[in-house]
């Protein structure tokens, strides 16, 4: 793709309804109440967190007091952690509940949620994991929790770290089990499957480590961090901000991206700040630094132009459950919702 | 460049200080509102409403270089701080008196979010001016905060009487003669001279170099012996250079002059413009085989055939310039570099220095 190609590939972009979040985006998701709908839901770096209807229409949510550090969307809720030192769930009827507030107001940089409804989050070297009774369970670490991520099944919290990713039961009293790779691990994910485990790097780059046996994987090449991660809907592949590329790693086989090249598509000049693959095709949203929305086709790079550039970079991207609607917004304020 | 938010970074020995300094900035009406990253050993009671306590990480990048460290705090802090951007005017970082300065300088060089957020506008090391002459001689991190600083507050003036304030301000001159010196007490100090300094701006090193550096065969030399333990430096171990175990002490109409025994400082100038081609590969090489003897270096540069200037400033290995504005009409289009480091190879930076200019 050229500067000028956006011209020539197919456009949807007059499905754009515009939402006015009155901030800059820093997440979005979808929130689904049974029988009612569904939301989107824009998490602003401050404060707040918008609700917009399908028609654009919306409604703010005060979450926080400060800056909204971290947000984790699950089972029709989302999940936020502030520097304010509170967790807060917040449902789609705009209902915000306290789930816990760091006795020493410490920043929550780091919140997860896992399919049971369990929520995770970290303040500075602990990680704390809500319990069905009594108080949150907690996991004192050697450095502060970069990222958090629950496995597929079980009740097991991957935490990314200085030197490594611990691997946590929070019901269990054993120690985690730890994976080592020398460096500053910013961010985690688990592939769908849960065989593999996923770091981003403070160096440009990830590392990968196949769970049967700790096998490593080092996924290199990036221009910059890499921010976004996204598996592909079929979860045989891991889509990747940090280059002017979208990078796709290829995870089908049992040895994963070892010895294999990414898949580079939608060669751009600008650079990837954001992707969310299709929860159901071979697509995958990709949102760029100049303010570009994507989609594109992972079989054969077909483009599709979702969000011309301008507004800044991309600062939040994605689908609803079935695939059919897409949020974006970008570090100026700019947010929308294409229908497809 | 000018949307980022300035950083100030106070660095000082336990007790010269920096709570002081920090509560005085931040409670002189000045309008101002500050972003405070403060230590998780720093005095409770600072009366902000952004502070945030930020525990010492240090981090390794994974790319070999062992002094390529960042404060793995920082970037997670100013990260989170950018959610509140338009909140605050600056930001200021107060260490612990045992941190180094070269992860908390670094971080603003190497971390890309960081880099791009914030720029890092002053070191300001508070030095007490009683104890500081025992901390250079007993603790490495004392020496090397002075080696980084800006801007140098020789606090607690008052405790000391004239001729030991001169004393501890030659101390001061021979680790950093580039740093901008202030006598205080209890840190009074006006607030424009340890904020927005744009330090890295890097102008000041043309003006403040202080005369008594300038090359003077009429030294009145002698080789003082009056600080028996001066050489003791336990950080080298040499002693082969029996003249170097004693601080040197130069008569410089009235001012003392001494020579640190391992921290030394240079600077290079010409007003014959400079080759880019050869120039950047030179420097490239010199801080990625000397980096770990560099502590700071810094610049201001005129190349051939270019209208602007370019300036540029280093930690270590690590290096970060760009072109600043154009040269005025009225202004000697004059290059300019400064080094300050441990047992640095003068003579053949010097050297090749000399075969960039064009």
């Amino acid at each position: 793709m050229s500067e000028t190609g956006t011209a020539t590939i197919p456009s949807l972009t007059d499905r754009i309804v515009p939402v006015a979040v009155g901030g800059t985006p820093v997440a979005a998701g979808f929130l689904a109440a049974k029988g009612a709908g569904e939301t989107a839901a824009f998490v602003l770096g401050e404060d707040a967190i918008v609700l917009a209807a399908e028609d654009g229409t919306t409604r703010r949510v005060a979450a926080h007091e400060g800056g909204i550090l971290d947000v984790a969307f699950a089972e029709g809720r989302l999940v936020t952690g502030g520097d304010d030192g509170r967790v807060v769930a917040t449902d789609p009827d705009g209902t915000a509940t306290e789930i816990a507030a760091d006795p020493k107001r410490r920043w929550i940089d780091r919140v997860a949620v896992a399919r049971d409804g369990t929520v995770a989050w970290a303040a500075g070297k602990q990680v704390f994991a809500t319990a069905a009774k009594g108080e949150p369970k907690t996991l004192d670490l050697p450095s502060s929790a970069g990222g958090l991520a629950f496995l597929p099944k079980g009740l097991r919290l991957a935490v990314a770290h200085y030197n490594g990713v611990s691997l946590w039961f929070p019901n269990a009293q054993a120690k985690p089990d730890v994976l080592e790779w020398k460096g500053s691990h910013i961010g985690v994910t688990v592939s769908p499957d849960g065989r593999f485990v996923v770091s981003t790097m403070q160096e440009p780059a990830l590392h990968g480590w196949r769970l049967a046996d700790g096998k490593h994987m080092r996924m290199q090449g990036y221009a910059v961090k890499v921010r976004a991660m996204s598996w592909t809907a079929d979860g045989r592949g891991l889509a990747t901000s940090g280059a002017d590329t979208l990078v796709v790693w290829p995870f089908a086989t049992k040895d994963g991206p070892m010895g294999q090249q990414p898949r580079l598509l939608a060669p751009s000049d600008s650079l990837v700040v954001a992707v969310a693959c299709h929860p159901r095709e071979a697509v995958a949203a990709v949102g760029w630094e100049n303010g570009m929305v994507l989609l594109v086709r992972l079989d054969d790079g077909a483009e599709i132009l979702a969000k011309p550039p301008g507004g800044g970079a991309v600062s939040a991207l994605a689908w609803n459950a079935a695939g059919s609607r897409l949020a974006f917004g970008t570090e100026e304020g700019d947010a929308g919702l294409v229908a497809l | 460049m000018s949307d980022k938010i300035p950083v100030t970074v106070l660095t000082g020995y336990l007790g010269a200080g920096k709570t002081t300094l920090l509560n005085r900035i931040l409670s002189e009406p000045h309008g101002k509102k500050y972003a405070v990253i403060v230590n998780e050993f720093g005095e409770i009671g600072i009366d902000n409403d952004l502070v945030v306590s930020a525990d010492e990480e240090i981090f390794e990048m994974n790319n070999g270089c062992l002094c390529c460290t960042v404060r793995g705090d920082l970037v997670r802090i100013v990260r989170g701080l950018m959610r509140r951007r338009g909140k605050f005017d600056g930001i200021i970082v107060e260490t612990t008196g045992l941190a180094d300065p070269a992860p908390v300088a670094q971080t603003f060089f190497v971390d890309e979010d960081v880099g791009k957020a914030a720029k890092l506008d002053a070191v300001v090391t508070v030095a007490d001016a009683k104890w500081l002459r025992d901390r250079l001689k007993d603790a490495p991190e004392a020496k090397n905060q002075i080696a980084f600083a800006d801007v140098v507050l020789i606090n607690k003036a008052d405790l000391v009487g004239k001729d030991e304030l001169l004393d501890v301000e030659a101390h001061v001159r021979a680790i950093n003669p580039y740093a901008k010196l202030h006598r205080t007490e209890r840190c009074a100090v006006p607030l424009d001279a340890v904020l927005g300094r744009n330090a890295f701006d890097l102008d000041r090193i043309l003006d403040i170099e202080p005369a008594f550096l300038e090359t003077d065969d009429e030294h009145d030399h002698h080789h003082g012996h009056d600080h028996g333990h001066e050489g003791h430096d336990h950080e080298g171990h040499d002693h082969h250079h029996h003249h170097d175990d004693h601080g040197h002490e130069h008569g410089h109409g009235g001012l003392k002059h001494f020579h640190d025994e391992h921290i030394q400082s240079f600077g290079i100038d010409t007003e014959r413009p400079l080759n880019p081609d050869t120039f950047f590969p030179w420097i490239q090489k010199l801080v990625a085989e000397e980096g770990p003897k560099i502590l700071r270096c810094k610049g201001i540069l005129s190349f051939r055939d270019d209208p602007d200037r370019f300036v540029f400033q280093g930690v270590h290995m690590i290096l970060d310039g760009d072109h600043q504005r154009p040269w005025q009409d009225d202004e000697t289009r004059r290059s300019r570099l400064v080094f300050i480091g441990r047992d640095l190879p003068e003579a053949a930076i010097r050297a090749g220095f000399e075969a960039c200019i064009a």
